[in-house]
């Protein structure tokens, strides 16, 4: 008796113990939005993973729409709804205010994924697609081990989905005004820089011209109206103009006159991350 | 300058805060109409597969009924009563949705059928929505009773009448972070 007593006394203790650990687990963190297809299992190979990659980046830069793919070991304790909106808010895929975004989420040892639709695109891709993505498209493919395949071709079908939606054109989009808020202390010292090499090499009055110029043009092709870049351009025109003599400025001759180099920075093309879009918990689950 | 002393006072912080607690509001409320707009379609495709199960229905049918009672309006955040009265209808139609779920699972033809389906992963949107925009709201009345609580807010808070919201209780916070599951 005593000892069915302490027997009972230890499992009630061990339960507790389980349990305590179980509320104190920690969650799975949410790696960083480093590219658009982040694999945490080593599924998928390489060039997998680059195909994929360059198959969402080209359907961002045509519509705009930004797709992320997660494949994460487990989202233990949590489930993987509660899991992919941690994700979601903080990763901010898609475009501010168009909420274009979505994320095809795969936790690999629970047999578990999870499609989140952006609030943009909970028309394009209703609860009931996305459920029918992953059961009839998904679940298949994963159930043959191929899950390169599976999300290639869930990630063709949403895709075709959002292709249907008439969205905002990726570039105006691109370019909110917080944007070029951002780059206009860049364009303001870059534009000083270059009126001066101008100025040096082709005399006060023409190197203001092609500052001016050469102001309009980088911040038309940055994707201002003509407008505003002629604006800006006539601005930076006056500047170079008015700015201080002429010293030193013979220093600068011999410098190639591109005065490109803060244009680089975007042009790029290396991977920025979310743009701010927002989600309310909508998509689907499935298992396989 | 008195934009200066208001803002240190925190009153501008309460305004803000207390619009985001009614937009928050406002989509919890959404997607709570969202899930019972989905009732009479579910109620119909399930009976057309399991007719005598009529004690599910009117649970369902009465919980909606319910929840149609109560309206819910921004200013009756503030009040804790008509709070527990609205979480506890919600509460009673999340149940009897399950049971409903529940039901279905011993209709194998129901459950082939492709609009109850569709039903389903539209009642499984919805309810992870729900948990989502409750979550967020938790969240802003969090903010806005920690400013409203706070020294010396508090004492602008008092004057302006602004008091302490009531959350979704512990109760529920437990059930919600269990997955809001109707799978079978």
């Amino acid at each position: 008796m005593k000892l069915f007593v302490k027997l009972n006394l230890v499992l009630l203790f061990s339960a507790l113990l389980f349990t305590s650990q179980l509320t104190w687990a920690a969650l799975v963190e949410v790696p960083s939005f480093s590219a658009r297809v982040v694999d945490l299992t080593q599924t998928l190979t390489a060039s997998e993973q680059a195909a994929l990659e360059d198959k969402l980046k080209a359907f961002e830069a045509t519509k705009g729409s930004q797709i992320a793919v997660l494949l994460v070991p487990t989202t233990q304790p949590e489930a993987i709804e509660q899991y992919a909106i941690r994700v979601v808010d903080e990763w901010k895929v898609g475009r501010k205010d168009v909420d274009d975004g979505l994320l095809v989420l795969i936790a690999k040892n629970d047999r578990k994924m999870r499609i989140e639709v952006g609030y943009g695109l909970e028309g394009a891709i209703p609860d009931v697609y996305a459920k029918r993505i992953i059961t009839e498209t998904m679940t298949p493919y994963f159930k043959r081990g191929d899950f390169a395949g599976g999300i290639d071709a869930a990630v063709n079908q949403l895709i075709g989905l959002i292709e249907g939606e008439p969205l905002p054109s990726p570039k105006k989009a691109n370019l909110s005004s917080s944007h070029l808020e951002g780059l206009l202390p860049l364009l303001l010292f870059g534009g000083m820089i270059s009126g001066m090499m101008l100025r040096g090499v082709f005399g006060t009055f023409m190197g203001s011209v092609l500052n001016g110029g050469l102001i309009g043009t980088i911040v038309f092709f940055i994707g201002l109206s003509l407008l505003g870049a002629g604006v800006l351009g006539l601005i930076a025109f006056i500047f170079t103009l008015m700015m201080g003599g002429g010293r030193g400025v013979n220093g600068y001759s011999g410098y190639p006159t591109r005065g490109g180099g803060y244009s680089g920075g975007f042009s790029g093309g290396g991977f920025g991350g979310g743009l701010g879009g927002g989600f309310g918990g909508g998509g689907a689950s499935g298992s396989w | 300058m008195s934009m200066l002393t208001l803002s240190g006072c925190g009153y501008n912080e309460f305004q803000s805060l207390d619009e985001e607690a009614k937009a928050s509001w406002a989509e919890v409320l959404n997607q709570y109409q969202r899930r019972a707009d989905l009732v009479p379609n579910l109620v119909e495709t399930v009976k057309g597969y399991a007719a005598h199960e009529e004690e599910v229905f009117t649970e369902v049918t009465k919980a909606r009924a319910s929840i149609g009672g109560i309206q819910m309006t921004p200013e009756m955040l503030n009040d804790p009563a008509a709070m527990a009265k609205f979480q506890e209808a919600q509460g009673q139609m999340t149940s009897a949705l399950s049971r409903l779920m529940l039901v279905a699972e011993n209709y194998p033809n129901l459950k082939a059928d492709q609009g109850f389906r569709d039903l389903q992963a539209q009642l499984e949107g919805t309810e992870n929505r729900v948990t989502v925009a409750r979550n967020r709201y938790i969240a802003t009345v969090k903010d806005y009773n920690i400013a409203v609580r706070s020294f010396p807010k508090n004492l602008t808070a008092m004057i302006f009448g602004y008091d302490v919201k009531p959350s979704f209780t512990v109760e529920d916070e437990k059930a919600i972070s269990t997955p809001p599951k109707v799978e079978f």
